[in-house]
């Protein structure tokens, strides 16, 4: 309307200026220092995946929601590009072009958009992508390049395997915790690098984007739950530093938990969550077939979210 | 550490560009219209009519029913007509127009600046005479004061609460009046607690507004019973039951009233009114207001005589900037926004804030994404977008199982929402049809 | 082996069986199997329009009353309600077939806005609020609340002159949308022999020269047509005449003599110059 009239509105008159891209932006910055050092240990390949994800999940993301939905696409909000960082983070730096693309359309189409797009989702969209892609292409998914200084290498490079199957294949091999602290590991781009990815929680508290809640508790489940494993048997089970720094946890408990949509609303909803995604993902690793457990995890207490929010009501003034 | 409500709560630009500027009266206008419903419950039923000569404090009308107040004439002169107004509410209601004529008082209000500190009135004489006097609840709520300090039977009022805080950014018209009628307000206070039987009184200030907690400390001094207390700076603390919380730590269960916990609130400025009122016979008829906003040339607080229109306020205050895009009666957060600037004051009017196109126009709503920063934020401790999603499916039974009823209506939902999503609009309309339900089931 | 695995399957099989029998003879619940069938000729659109929650209860009602009187499912009509009578071996009830009208015509040219309202779109919201966009305080908000109302597709807001319109074909006088509208601005009406019916667009009661000013085709309450109707089928009260659908004989004639053209009269075959008012489309089912 381009007239001079006044605006009449319900208050509140003012709003805080917070917005969705805000938040979603904020996200990708504390997610750089992660991509750093997956760029110095795995080089070429990490770029590729990274850069290759980003643009299949932003390019699906426009397209299902200008042509299938007919609406203007919010692409701008940060959302897709997280999912597709969040998704690339998840995968080996040696996975070729074309598994990537079947990733992101796994991530954004079903992941996000058959639900009705951002908000509506109740599975987090990159552990979808990554879980399609590790029960479709096992044998991809699970070999990862050995870390080294800037490789230039892609499809070709050495491969190697990462912490949680040498825990339960071969113990002597298994890096030290400094190496697990800086990264120099196997595994996924964005799971390698306990520092970065502790700094991009940092970040995210500074900017009150998310709260501790999340990953403190499930930090400490795992903590608590392996530390007994390992107290009752050391000889069969790591002891918990090595389970926190090593596969997805930080990762997943900073950056996937953490996850607006498709976390619990409430505080005590949030460490109901957090503690039910330490345990599954503790007795995944420790009893599990698979070496990994936390995007199942993740996924598991994602369909328990909207049970928790039912159940789980704020604390009421004045109780009742 | 400073006390402060224990549930959610938010912290907006303060923006008090009209702190510390005097108050200054405002010179009367050549009409004034005095709507008949001021306050909260039945409005006034009008006793003067076309023609009559009233004079300043002559009573224009008498409550109308329990929960009412008496209004007064705030200028002297003829009463022009009584027809149908737009007020702040926004809809056509009655309301007295005035002439303005000279400026003469009735005779037996005290307009001398003498300042009297004794008052030996019982509780009952000074709540009638408060009745009489037609005096609000001033913080905006306008509830009859006489109502309040009259508890039911069986409660027992332990402490009276002064709220002081004045949450609202922008506003500074309680503020204002504190720096410059400190005294007045503590015998205000003084008053009050003669008329509910307690002895002891806390004013609450948020710590924004250090010199008033110097001065009124220092004030406290020569009053029995009065205690000053910091509060840390969080909107919505001059919500009833956030202060009470605040500052006894105990929190007013749901649907109960204030007194329940042993606790009457009471406005700053509606001490000051009760203490003019009581010592100088002077009915509610003028006030102080805020007139601020970003663009306004000069913010300042004016003493302004009731049913002045709003117009007249803004061009003592420099005029309406251009690219105006809202006014709002009160403040930014739960004050309304007025469909044009001759909407005349009245008792709840704390301020007048103009914003800016750009500052007033929403902007676009998109998907929920469930960051909780509404349940974060909430002061009653609610689910705003669960609410918000009942009321939009019409599920009123869930909506008062989830205490829809308790919601205060103060706006941190909507503030804080990135989405932009338009939560207390919802949920204020959820509120309204639950309280029509209940209502309707207990009759 | 295989006949072990036989009995103690079949064996499973029995003591299910068993008790499901058990189960289904001890929690089993009469109804008259006659609600089944009254349902099944219901529209089940569960749309409310007879009062009812749902046709579901509308159904048991119809069983469990003595006449038909009263109930009336107004989407299926008379002849659904002929279907259900003879279900029951009873008489239909009567009922004229009535049809949902708007009753503002303040459309956008007609009616200036003062301000622009900036809430949540919802006409409940707005009227929680204020008055309205422009003068008039009883006029439609256009953000379609009826439309959202409607389950039958009948009723949507006409762009150009930012009201709603009732399809008459679709429209079931149902009553959700005049429930839905926070101004009861819309009615139920008589539809009247071949969808002809003359009403009065507006409900804006204040004084003649106020409801002028906020809008061009409001009703001012001259009372010009109380004189012209010949069947004083017409009532002026509060500044605002209302025809009572009963008692009008639709001769037109106050149509005329309207000085502000609020008195509309829908589906009568053009006199010698169609009125400029009517916008609706003639209905030629009938």
């Amino acid at each position: 309307m381009e007239n001079n009239n006044l605006y009449v509105s319900p208050s509140p008159h003012i709003h805080s200026g917070d917005s969705i891209s805000k938040n979603m932006y904020g996200v990708l910055i504390a997610l750089i220092p992660s991509l750093l050092v997956s760029l110095y240990f795995f080089g070429l390949g990490a770029l590729i995946v990274t850069v290759t994800s980003v643009a299949a999940c932003l390019i699906f993301e426009f397209v299902i929601q200008k042509f299938l939905f007919k609406k203007e696409p919010t692409l701008w909000d940060g959302s897709a590009a997280i999912t597709g960082v969040l998704l690339a983070f998840n995968l080996p730096s040696n996975l070729p072009v074309w598994i990537i693309l079947i990733g992101a359309l796994a991530a954004i189409g079903i992941g996000k958009m058959s639900f009705g797009g951002l908000g509506n989702n109740i599975f987090n969209p990159a552990l979808v992508g990554r879980v399609f892609l590790l029960i479709s292409f096992p044998a991809q998914m699970t070999t990862w390049p050995v870390p080294g200084k800037f490789p230039m290498t892609y499809l070709d490079g050495e491969t190697g395997a990462t912490v949680l199957s040498l825990i339960q294949w071969n113990r002597e091999a298994v890096p030290s915790h400094v190496q697990m602290l800086t990264g120099d590991m196997g595994g996924s781009l964005g799971e390698v690098g306990a520092i970065a990815l502790l700094l991009g929680l940092a970040y995210m508290l500074f900017r009150k984007i998310i709260t501790w809640h999340i990953p403190v508790y499930l930090i400490g489940t795992v903590a608590v739950f392996t530390g007994i494993m390992h107290g009752v048997n050391p000889e069969k089970y790591a002891d918990p530093l090595t389970h926190i720094l090593s596969g997805g946890l930080l990762l997943g408990a900073i950056f996937m938990a953490t996850d607006y949509v498709t976390s619990p609303l409430t505080r005590t909803g949030m460490i109901i969550y957090a503690i039910g995604i330490g345990l599954l993902t503790s007795v995944i690793r420790l009893f599990g077939a698979y070496p990994e457990g936390m995007s199942f995890a993740i996924l598991i207490m994602n369909a328990f979210t909207p049970l928790i929010n039912s159940y789980v009501k704020p604390k009421h003034f004045g109780g009742k | 550490m400073l006390r402060t409500f224990r549930i959610g709560g938010i912290h907006p630009p303060e923006n008090k560009f009209s702190a510390g500027k005097k108050i200054t009266p405002l010179d009367l206008p050549a009409q004034v219209i005095i709507p008949l419903g001021q306050h909260i419950g039945a409005p006034a039923k009008a006793v003067v009519k076309k023609g009559d000569t009233v004079k300043v404090g002559t009573l224009l009308a008498q409550a109308g029913g329990f929960v009412s107040a008496n209004i007064h004439s705030s200028v002297s002169g003829k009463v022009n007509k009584i027809d149908q107004v737009i007020d702040a509410s926004g809809y056509k209601k009655p309301a007295i127009f005035i002439d303005v004529d000279g400026d003469e008082w009735e005779e037996s209000i005290d307009r001398s600046e003498r300042y009297i500190k004794d008052c030996n009135l019982s509780s009952k004489e000074i709540i009638t005479k408060i009745a009489d006097a037609g005096i609000v609840g001033l913080g905006g709520a306008t509830f009859p004061t006489q109502v309040k300090l009259s508890p039911p039977p069986g409660s027992k009022a332990e402490v009276l609460i002064i709220n002081a805080v004045e949450c609202e950014p922008y506003l500074t018209s309680d503020h204002s009046l504190m720096m410059e009628k400190g005294k007045e307000i503590m015998t205000g206070v003084t008053i009050l607690m003669q008329a509910i039987h307690v002895t002891k009184a806390v004013i609450g200030i948020e710590n924004n507004k250090p010199d008033a907690i110097n001065y009124f400390n220092e004030l406290a001094r020569e009053y029995k019973g009065i205690e000053i207390m910091p509060l840390k700076v969080q909107y919505p603390q001059g919500g009833e039951k956030q202060l009470i919380d605040a500052v006894m730590r105990r929190q007013v269960k749901s649907g109960a009233l204030p007194i329940s916990e042993g606790a009457v609130v009471q406005n700053v400025g509606t001490a000051f009114a009760v203490y003019e009122a009581v010592q100088k016979n002077k009915p509610l008829v003028e006030r102080v207001v805020t007139v601020t906003g970003k663009g306004v040339a000069n913010p300042c607080n004016l003493l302004v005589r009731i049913g002045t229109p709003i117009s007249k306020l803004i061009e003592a205050a420099g005029g309406i900037p251009e690219n105006t895009g809202k006014i709002i009666g009160g403040g930014p957060m739960m004050g309304k926004a007025l469909v044009s600037a001759d909407v005349p004051v009245t008792k709840g009017s704390s301020g007048i804030l103009i914003l800016s196109k750009e500052e007033a126009k929403r902007k676009p709503v998109y998907d929920c994404i469930r960051c909780a920063k509404c349940v974060n934020v909430c002061p009653m401790g609610l689910n705003p977008t669960f609410l918000m999603n009942l009321t939009e499916f019409l599920d009123w039974e869930a909506a008062e199982k989830n205490n829809i009823v308790d919601c205060i209506e103060c706006g941190s939902c909507s503030y804080t929402c990135p989405a932009n999503r338009p939560l207390l609009d919802h949920i204020r309309l959820g509120k309204g049809k639950v309280m029509g339900i209940i209502r309707a089931r207990k009759s | 082996m295989i006949l072990i695995a036989i009995i103690s399957l079949g064996g499973i099989g029995a003591i299910g069986a068993g008790f499901l029998y058990a189960a289904s003879k001890k929690f089993e619940v009469y109804e008259d199997p006659r609600i089944a069938e009254i349902q099944d000729v219901l529209p089940n659109a569960n749309c409310g329009g007879c009062g009812y929650p749902g046709c579901p209860s509308f159904a048991t009602a119809c069983v469990n009353a003595d006449t038909l009187d009263g109930l009336f499912c107004p989407v299926g009509g008379k002849d659904t309600m002929a279907r259900v009578a003879s279900i029951m071996g009873m008489e239909a009830g009567g009922a004229d077939p009535m049809i949902a009208v708007v009753r503002c015509n303040g459309t956008c040219s007609a009616r200036p806005h003062l301000n622009n309202y900036d809430g949540a779109k919802s006409c409940a919201i707005a009227a929680s609020l204020y008055g309205g966009e422009t003068g008039c305080s009883f006029g439609c908000y256009s953000y379609g609340d009826c439309v959202a109302s409607c389950g039958f597709d009948a009723i949507r807001i006409n762009p150009e002159t930012r009201l709603p319109e009732v399809i008459e074909d679709k429209c079931t006088s149902c009553g959700a949308c005049v429930k839905a509208c926070p101004k009861n601005i819309i009615e139920l009406r008589k539809k009247g022999p071949k969808s002809r019916r003359v009403f009065v667009s507006c409900i804006n009661k204040d004084k003649g020269g106020v409801a002028r000013k906020a809008c061009a085709n409001a009703c001012i309450g001259c009372g010009k047509c109380v004189k012209e109707c010949p069947f004083e089928s017409i009532t002026l009260n509060d500044n605002l005449a209302y025809i009572d659908y009963m008692k009008c004989r639709l001769c037109r004639k106050c149509v005329g003599v309207c000085p502000t053209g609020a008195i509309h009269e829908l589906n009568f075959p053009p006199k010698k110059e169609k009125p400029a008012e009517v916008t609706e489309k003639t209905n030629q089912k009938q």
